[in-house]
């Protein structure tokens, strides 16, 4: 799952669930999420990581 | 208010009673927790009564050992025996506490004396102590301010003479932050060194507990209790003539407040004219604390929060139930990254300290924050508090590694700032001695509220 197909779908749920104001939350859950998987100490199938 | 070191010497030297200065203290929560918040719970009656038998025991010859008849205060979050554990939550509401935290007997074998339990951020879940069931616990420097959190209401009752100690958690610096803003000694030991049994876990990866006091001998000896050694002597320094210091600069200096920045190299260059080796090192993967951290603490607090966010999310404070909410979409592919970066981070650390007596940083990257601020203004950019708050306890939560924070003098507007230094895991006793020998060069003086 994308950062980004996976931030749609948690502010699509957390309305659905009536928490809209977990939008800015998530966002900044994406960022972080973000530097976390561009670090060099994760690994990948391929063997290029 | 006097030391623990200083009471021990008065009360056997019958200068002083356990009783006392139990009714001082008392005094003070009365005259003050109406302005601080400090405390959920006084326990006075109870306190009066262990004084009285920590007298009787003394005048009969039975000797406890350094905390025998000391006032210290408990955070709301371990159990005590027969008293609500609250966390500062309203989900808690009907909770009684059937035994005592294995820390809190360890204290109450060592002859201590319980004066109340103290306010915290709901669930430990934050760094300002705003957010609480029971009200925010105010800085005694600065009532407007924040005494930082989560052990907020802790820090505030040892500065303001509430307590001569007091027992706090730490997950991500909730020690260490507010000994900072609160101008007193923090200490988290080695991860797993200190029972968290009997304790409301925030992360159970990162939860840590210790002791907050004036000095760092009377941390060492509260630390010692707490791991049911009470019988043990205050610590000796180690020599700060050719002790050999490391300051981490890359993310750990990039974004410091100019006054607490002056306070640290003013401190640095005391120790430097006294005879320790200050070096420079990188800690390479600094920049990825904050998400290793974030992506860990949050799966570890859904994980435990998951049933009652179902059950009964209004008890919640709104903050606490949305950032408890967030957490509840951590994938666990993150999770498992962000093992690996704890792995790579703990090892870069090993490596600094292997090299170096402890690691030298300040402890909180600002003053006191005023209660109600969302950001600081750092430089030409606006921060947000809860971000700068943790940014340089954090780290060592991930990695585990032993952390003391000391006070350091004080802004221009007389806020505390903080001087933090880190040692080798497994070696705690070995980076207290490193913190006694720079304590008179990095604290100066101590600062009475």
């Amino acid at each position: 799952m994308t950062i980004e197909s996976w931030l749609q779908a948690a502010i699509a749920d957390a309305e659905k669930r009536g928490l809209p104001d977990l939008k800015p939350l998530l966002e900044a859950l994406a960022r972080s999420t973000q530097v976390l998987r561009a670090a060099d100490f994760n690994d990948e199938a391929s063997g290029k990581r | 208010m006097m030391t623990i070191e200083e009471f021990g010497r008065r009360l056997r030297a019958r200068e002083v009673t356990s009783v006392g200065v139990t009714e001082e203290c008392l005094g003070r929560i009365e005259a003050e927790n109406p302005k601080l918040n400090a405390f959920i719970k006084v326990t006075a009656d109870e306190a009066l009564r262990q004084a009285r038998q920590a007298d009787q025991e003394l005048a009969a010859g039975t000797d406890r050992g350094p905390l025998h008849g000391v006032p210290l205060s408990i955070k709301d979050i371990l159990d005590m025996r027969g008293l609500p554990t609250t966390a500062a939550s309203r989900v808690r509401e009907g909770h009684v506490a059937e035994r005592d935290a294995p820390t809190v007997a360890h204290l109450r074998q060592a002859g201590a004396v319980f004066v109340g339990k103290t306010n915290l951020h709901e669930f430990a879940f934050g760094t300002t102590n705003e957010d609480s069931a029971f009200g925010p616990a105010r800085n005694p420097h600065d009532p407007t301010r924040s005494p930082g959190g989560s052990s907020g209401g802790s820090a505030a009752s040892v500065a303001a003479g509430m307590a001569l100690a007091t027992v706090g958690t730490d997950t991500g610096g909730s020690i260490r932050i507010p000994s900072a803003a609160c101008g007193i000694v923090g200490l988290k030991a080695t991860f797993g060194e200190v029972s968290v049994d009997g304790v409301v876990p925030l992360s159970r990866t990162f939860d840590h507990v210790g002791p907050l006091a004036q000095t760092v001998t009377d941390a060492s000896l509260v630390y010692h209790a707490l791991l049911g050694d009470a019988g043990t002597k205050s610590p000796v320094p180690a020599p700060i003539h050719g002790l050999r210091l490391a300051v981490p600069r890359p993310y750990f200096c990039d974004m410091l407040d100019d006054e607490v920045r002056a306070r640290f190299e003013e401190a640095l260059e005391r120790l430097r004219t006294a005879g320790a080796r200050i070096d420079d090192i990188e800690i390479k993967h600094a920049k990825e604390i904050v998400p290793v951290y974030m992506h860990i603490s949050m799966a570890d607090a859904a994980a435990y929060h998951a049933a009652t966010l179902e059950t009964m999310p209004e008890r919640y404070t709104k903050p606490v139930r949305l950032r408890l909410e967030m957490a509840r979409y951590v994938l666990a592919e993150d999770y498992v990254r962000a093992l690996a970066g704890r792995e790579r981070l703990t090892r870069e650390v090993d490596a600094a300290t292997a090299q170096h007596d402890a690691l030298i940083l300040p402890s909180l990257p600002i003053p006191a924050p005023t209660i109600g601020a969302s950001t600081v203004q750092i430089g030409s950019t606006a921060e947000p508090v809860r971000n700068l708050m943790l940014r340089l306890t954090q780290p060592f939560n991930v990695t585990g590694h032993p952390a003391i924070a000391m006070p350091s003098g004080l802004t221009s507007a007389g806020l505390p700032c903080s001087v933090q230094l880190v040692g080798r895991r497994m070696q705690t006793d070995a980076l207290i001695r490193v913190a006694l020998a720079c304590e008179p060069f990095v604290t100066l003086h101590r600062v009475q509220v």
